[in-house]
């Protein structure tokens, strides 16, 4: 043993250590997957092929085309409220408020469309009162500096009880335009379908994507999640834009709450209890990590992804109580931020 | 005399007390025999009682989360650990064939506590161990405990028939009821193990400045441990009131939003969500605000479930107050107002 140790090396050594090519990509592989920035996203990717591959593998039936959109049609209200959240947990904030917003659009919609309001007029009204309550968020956070935890909070108090203001049951919406887009089914192949929501859904992640990766205000909100203070020093709208992400939440929101309200075609105060949390999950388990700084919109859109596979997983199983989505959403939660806290201590 | 003013004025009890004064007020104008309270077979009854004891809940669990925000932390799992608590002992109390005998009920009660106990020592884990942010650490089990409760339930809402076990929630002790008894005691035990012993000062320090209080020697560890576990079991005590009270374990509804208002309380006893100094005292005055504000809805006959909307109005203003902004402002003010007075009587 020790000879060998003694011998010297007969190769002289490289002024530069130039890693083998073998060892360069296992090297980068290795990085990416425990680079902060992409490492739970792949783990993510992983985890919902593997689970979608489980799911095919039990049921017969699984391994269709159409369950797989069906990921998409039964979520899509989700996936936008999830790009809301991505925006905001970005620079390191919070917003409990998006399932009491998601609950008052629908009560909007169903009550103004009851008493005959145009659908247009509808769904830009509430499109820019979710708008103008996130903008009042974000001032009360930046300007008050309250705590985005609290301040959202609020929001979602004064949310909830506007439902209860409008009515205490449950409105169904008959209005000739809301059902069409609910029942109109767009055919890409044979036995494959999609909805005008995802559409709409497909099209907000496109917007965010492109925001987020190609605009200025998109790297702002990484530069706030990285450092708020570095971002200020160096002169960037640091205010502006820590308000702009809550406007962009609310309106997701809303937008999230009139295409909940094409899928179940009423609105009732007590919609969407606990959907702020299924959208954090989706966001975090999608790889954006909670301090901020690093994550990607299609991250969370594959997390909301993972939700949805688990939620069809036990539909298919039939004896699993629906409660158990609940359970395994903690655990998976859980799982990934560990995970992002072990690839975070290993950069530090 | 104005200094004496100045000092009442300035106190951190100030407000919150100035507020319950108003809604009590509002209470007697609304409804002269507020404050009466009349002896009805040995038992107190009367308004204020009703507020003393429906607010018990919520003040047993405010008291746990003074503790933990004042260490900077914050628990949004004690709905979720309530729900739990009263459901394992609604569930030991219907398989047991004698459910009304105190020896059974104390072992339901027992169990419940412990679960509860191992509930807080699983955060607790979470945050000070794992070094989880608390907000997060704690939705877990706060997504996940809902689960777990209807797991206990098998889904269904559990009614007991159990003289002993009803009367934690609605029975009567010397002429007081007995869910206030136990708020008193909760509250006295944690004002005095902390107060009359280092701990409270070693809970502020760690709030204070992590990093400081650990060189200087501080168990920080253990504390986190103390006050999480103190949380969860004073959530599960909570949830045994509220289940007794309904004689029902609902794994849905027990303790729902239970939470918001803990934390509500808490805030609005001016205890600074940023960590640090806590006022128990304040906690009492602000679970007393909230329950009084619940009252007056009733009272002034607005519908109730409109509660919420005055919530979020609450919760702003007291953020609105205690904002470094807002103090600024008021500083300001103070300043020129000293500087006028100590003006004029330069001039006299």
């Amino acid at each position: 043993m020790t000879a060998t140790l003694d011998t010297p090396s007969p190769r002289p050594q490289a002024p530069t250590p130039a890693p083998a090519p073998r060892g360069s990509l296992f090297d980068r592989l290795r990085d990416v997957l425990t680079s902060p920035k992409s490492g739970p996203v792949l783990v993510t990717a992983v985890l919902f092929v593997v689970v979608f591959v489980i799911g095919g593998v039990r049921y017969p039936g699984f391994f269709s085309g159409q369950v797989f959109l069906n990921l998409f049609v039964d979520n899509s209200y989700l996936i936008v409220l999830a790009v809301g959240m991505t925006f905001v947990i970005l620079t390191g904030g919070i917003d409990l408020s998006v399932g009491a917003v998601v609950a008052v659009s629908t009560m909007i919609a169903a009550s103004l469309l009851q008493t005959g309001w145009s659908p247009g007029v509808v769904i830009a009204l509430i499109l820019v009162l979710t708008s103008v309550l996130g903008l009042l968020v974000g001032l009360m956070i930046h300007v008050f500096k309250v705590q985005p935890f609290i301040a959202t909070l609020a929001a979602m108090f004064l949310a909830r009880g506007l439902c209860y203001v409008i009515s205490k049951d449950s409105i169904s919406i008959s209005e000739p335009t809301f059902v069409a887009l609910a029942v109109t089914r767009i055919p890409l192949g044979p036995g494959l379908s999609i909805t005008p929501s995802v559409v709409i859904a497909l099209v907000v992640v496109v917007i965010a994507v492109w925001v987020l990766g190609f605009t200025r205000f998109g790297r702002t909100v990484y530069a706030i999640g990285g450092s708020e203070q570095s971002g200020m020093l160096m002169g960037l709208p640091v205010a502006r834009t820590k308000v702009i992400v809550y406007v962009v939440s609310g309106f997701c929101s809303g937008l999230a709450g009139v295409l909940f309200s094409f899928y179940t075609l009423s609105g009732y105060p007590l919609t969407a209890v606990g959907t702020e949390l299924d959208a954090i999950a989706a966001v975090v388990i999608g790889g954006t990590l909670l301090t901020g700084g690093y994550g990607f919109v299609l991250g969370s859109v594959l997390g909301v992804l993972v939700l949805g596979v688990i939620q069809t997983i036990i539909t298919f199983e039939g004896t699993l109580s629906s409660w158990w989505t609940k359970i395994f959403i903690g655990a998976l939660l859980l799982v990934f931020i560990i995970l992002q806290k072990v690839l975070t201590s290993r950069r530090r | 005399m104005s200094a004496a003013l100045t000092r009442i004025v300035s106190s951190r009890l100030f407000w919150p007390v100035v507020m319950l004064i108003a809604l009590v007020a509002i209470n007697v104008i609304a409804f002269p025999g507020f404050l009466t309270i009349t002896v009805k077979d040995g038992h107190l009854f009367g308004s204020v009682i009703d507020i003393l004891r429906n607010g018990a809940p919520t003040l047993i669990i405010a008291v746990g989360m003074t503790l933990v925000i004042a260490t900077r932390g914050i628990d949004l799992s004690v709905g979720a650990v309530a729900a739990i608590s009263g459901a394992v002992a609604c569930s030991i109390l219907l398989s047991s064939p004698d459910p009304g005998n105190p020896g059974t009920v104390a072992v339901a009660v027992g169990a419940a506590l412990v679960i509860a106990l191992v509930l807080g020592v699983w955060n607790g884990f979470l945050v000070s161990v794992i070094g989880i942010q608390p907000i997060i650490a704690t939705l877990i089990l706060m997504t996940a405990g809902r689960g777990m409760a209807m797991l206990i339930t098998e889904g269904q809402i559990l009614t007991v028939d159990s003289a002993p076990f009803k009367a934690l929630g609605s029975g009567f002790l010397l002429g007081l009821p007995v869910a206030v008894l136990i708020g008193v005691v909760i509250f006295a035990v944690a004002a005095l193990i902390t107060r009359r012993t280092a701990l409270g000062m070693l809970i502020e320090s760690v709030g204070i400045n992590p990093e400081a209080s650990r060189q200087a020697g501080v168990r920080a560890r253990g504390l986190l441990f103390t006050v999480y576990t103190f949380c969860a079991f004073s959530a599960g005590i909570a949830g045994l009131i509220l289940t007794a009270n309904q004689t029902a374990a609902d794994a849905n509804n027990t303790g729902l939003f239970i939470e918001l208002d803990a934390i509500l309380a808490v805030v609005i006893g001016g205890t600074s969500l940023a960590g640090g100094r806590y006022s128990l005292a304040g906690t009492l005055v602000g679970a007393l605000v909230i329950q009084t504000l619940v009252t007056t809805v009733y009272t002034v006959g607005i519908p109730p479930i409109v509660t919420m909307v005055f919530k979020a109005a609450v919760v702003t203003a007291v953020c609105l107050l205690q904002s470094p902004a807002t103090n600024a402002a008021f500083g300001r003010l103070r300043h020129r107002l000293t500087a006028r007075t100590s003006k004029g009587i330069a001039a006299s």
